[in-house]
C-alpha cells in the first residue's frame, strides 16, 4: 500500500498491519502523519499535541 | 462478549490491545472519539465493557461518565479517570489513604504560592494539575525563578494555571524513579525509569529498566491504585535519599511500549483479562 506524505509529496509504503487512527513518520521530511484512510490509503498532517493529551 | 474500546491515536498500545483481542476471538468496536455523537437523552450502549483508550483526558473522562451513567462497566471507570487526571486530586486521594507521597501545598495566587514554596523549602516542583508527559512541569531552585515563574503562569497561561500545585523536591541520587503497573489487585511488574535529566518520563527520553517488585513495592502501589480507585493504572513512585518510598503519580490510561521487553510481561494480555473479568462481573 502506497500513499503520498502531504507536507513533500514523498510516495511512502504503508506497513503491514497499518490501521486507521496510526501515526506514522515521513521518512524523507519527518513530517508526523495519521492514517486517516486504509482503502484508499490517505495521509493527512497529524494533530499537534494538545493541552490535555497525555495519559 | 462486545468490546468497545474508546481510542483517538492508535500508538503501539492500542495496536497490542487490539492483536490481543484478535488473537482470542473477541470482537469489539472501536470507538473514535473524533467521530463519537453521545445522545444523552436517548443514549443506548450495546456494550459489555468499553477500554478507554483515548489520548485526550477530557474527552475520556465525558465518556466514561456517559458510559458509566448508562450502566456499562469501564476500564477505567469516570471515577478513577477524574482523580487521576488531576493531580490535585489525586494526591488529595492518597493523602486520604495514607499512602506515602511528597509534601505538597495548593495556593491560588502567586503571592501565597511565593509563601507556600519559601515555606517548603527550594528547589521545589511546580505542576500544572492537569498534564502529561512532564510538559510544563518546572523545578524552581530559587526564590527568583519563583517569582519569574509564577508570574509567567498567571500572566501567559489560561486560568487552571493559575491553580498552583507545588510540591517538595526529591533528590534522585540514582538518576532514576520507578513506574509500577497496576492490574486488579496486583502490581504485575515495574521499571527503573533512568536519566541524567530530573524529568525521567520514557515519553520524554528516560530508559526503562527492569526494576524488582518487592513485597514493598507491591504493597504501596496495590494501596495507591485502591485510593484512586482501582482498575489498571500506572503508578509512578519516588525513592527519596533515606530510603523510602513516594507515590508521586498514578496514570489511568498507561502508556507501556517501554515495559513489556524489559520486564517480560505480557503487559496487555493482563489489560485484556482484567477487562474481559470486569465485563463478566458486569
Amino acid at each position: 500500500m502506497r500513499a503520498i506524505c502531504p507536507e513533500c509529496e514523498a510516495e511512502i509504503t504503508l506497513p503491514e498491519g497499518t490501521v486507521e487512527g496510526e501515526i506514522l513518520t515521513c521518512p524523507d521530511c519527518a513530517a508526523e502523519l495519521e492514517v486517516v484512510s486504509i482503502d484508499p490509503p490517505e495521509l493527512a498532517l497529524a494533530p499537534e499535541v494538545e493541552e490535555d493529551w497525555g495519559e | 462478549m462486545r468490546v468497545g474500546v474508546l481510542c483517538s491515536r492508535i500508538r503501539v498500545e492500542e495496536k497490542l490491545l487490539f492483536a490481543e483481542l484478535e488473537r482470542r476471538g473477541i470482537a469489539y468496536e472501536r470507538i473514535d472519539d473524533d467521530d463519537v455523537i453521545f445522545d444523552l437523552n436517548e443514549g443506548r450502549y450495546e456494550y459489555d465493557v468499553v477500554l478507554e483508550r483515548s489520548i485526550h483526558h477530557s474527552r475520556a473522562l465525558y465518556a466514561l461518565k456517559v458510559f458509566n451513567d448508562a450502566g456499562v462497566p469501564t476500564v477505567n471507570t469516570a471515577s478513577v479517570a477524574d482523580i487521576c487526571g488531576d493531580k490535585f486530586k489525586t494526591t488529595q486521594a492518597l493523602i486520604r489513604a495514607g499512602v506515602p507521597t511528597p509534601r505538597t501545598r495548593m495556593a491560588f495566587t502567586p503571592e501565597s504560592a511565593l509563601r507556600a514554596i519559601e515555606d517548603l523549602g527550594y528547589p521545589v516542583v511546580l505542576k500544572p494539575a492537569i498534564g502529561s508527559w512532564g510538559r510544563l512541569i518546572a523545578k524552581v531552585n530559587d526564590r527568583e525563578a519563583a517569582e519569574a515563574l509564577l508570574e509567567h503562569k498567571q500572566i501567559l497561561g489560561s486560568y487552571h494555571h493559575s491553580i498552583f500545585y507545588i510540591q517538595e523536591y526529591i533528590p534522585k541520587p540514582h538518576h532514576r524513579d520507578i513506574r509500577a503497573f497496576v492490574v486488579g489487585d496486583e502490581c504485575i511488574c515495574a521499571i527503573y525509569r533512568t536519566s541524567e535529566h530530573w524529568i525521567t518520563n520514557t515519553a520524554r527520553g528516560g530508559q526503562a529498566g527492569v526494576c524488582p517488585v518487592t513485597p514493598g513495592l507491591a504493597d504501596l502501589c496495590v494501596s495507591a491504585a485502591y485510593a484512586v480507585g482501582g482498575g489498571v493504572v500506572a503508578i509512578d513512585v519516588l525513592e527519596a535519599p533515606d530510603g523510602r518510598l513516594l507515590v508521586n503519580e498514578v496514570n489511568y490510561t498507561m502508556e507501556f511500549r517501554n515495559s513489556i521487553a524489559p520486564t517480560g510481561v505480557d503487559i496487555p494480555a493482563r489489560i485484556i483479562d482484567y477487562t474481559l473479568d470486569v465485563a463478566r462481573k458486569g
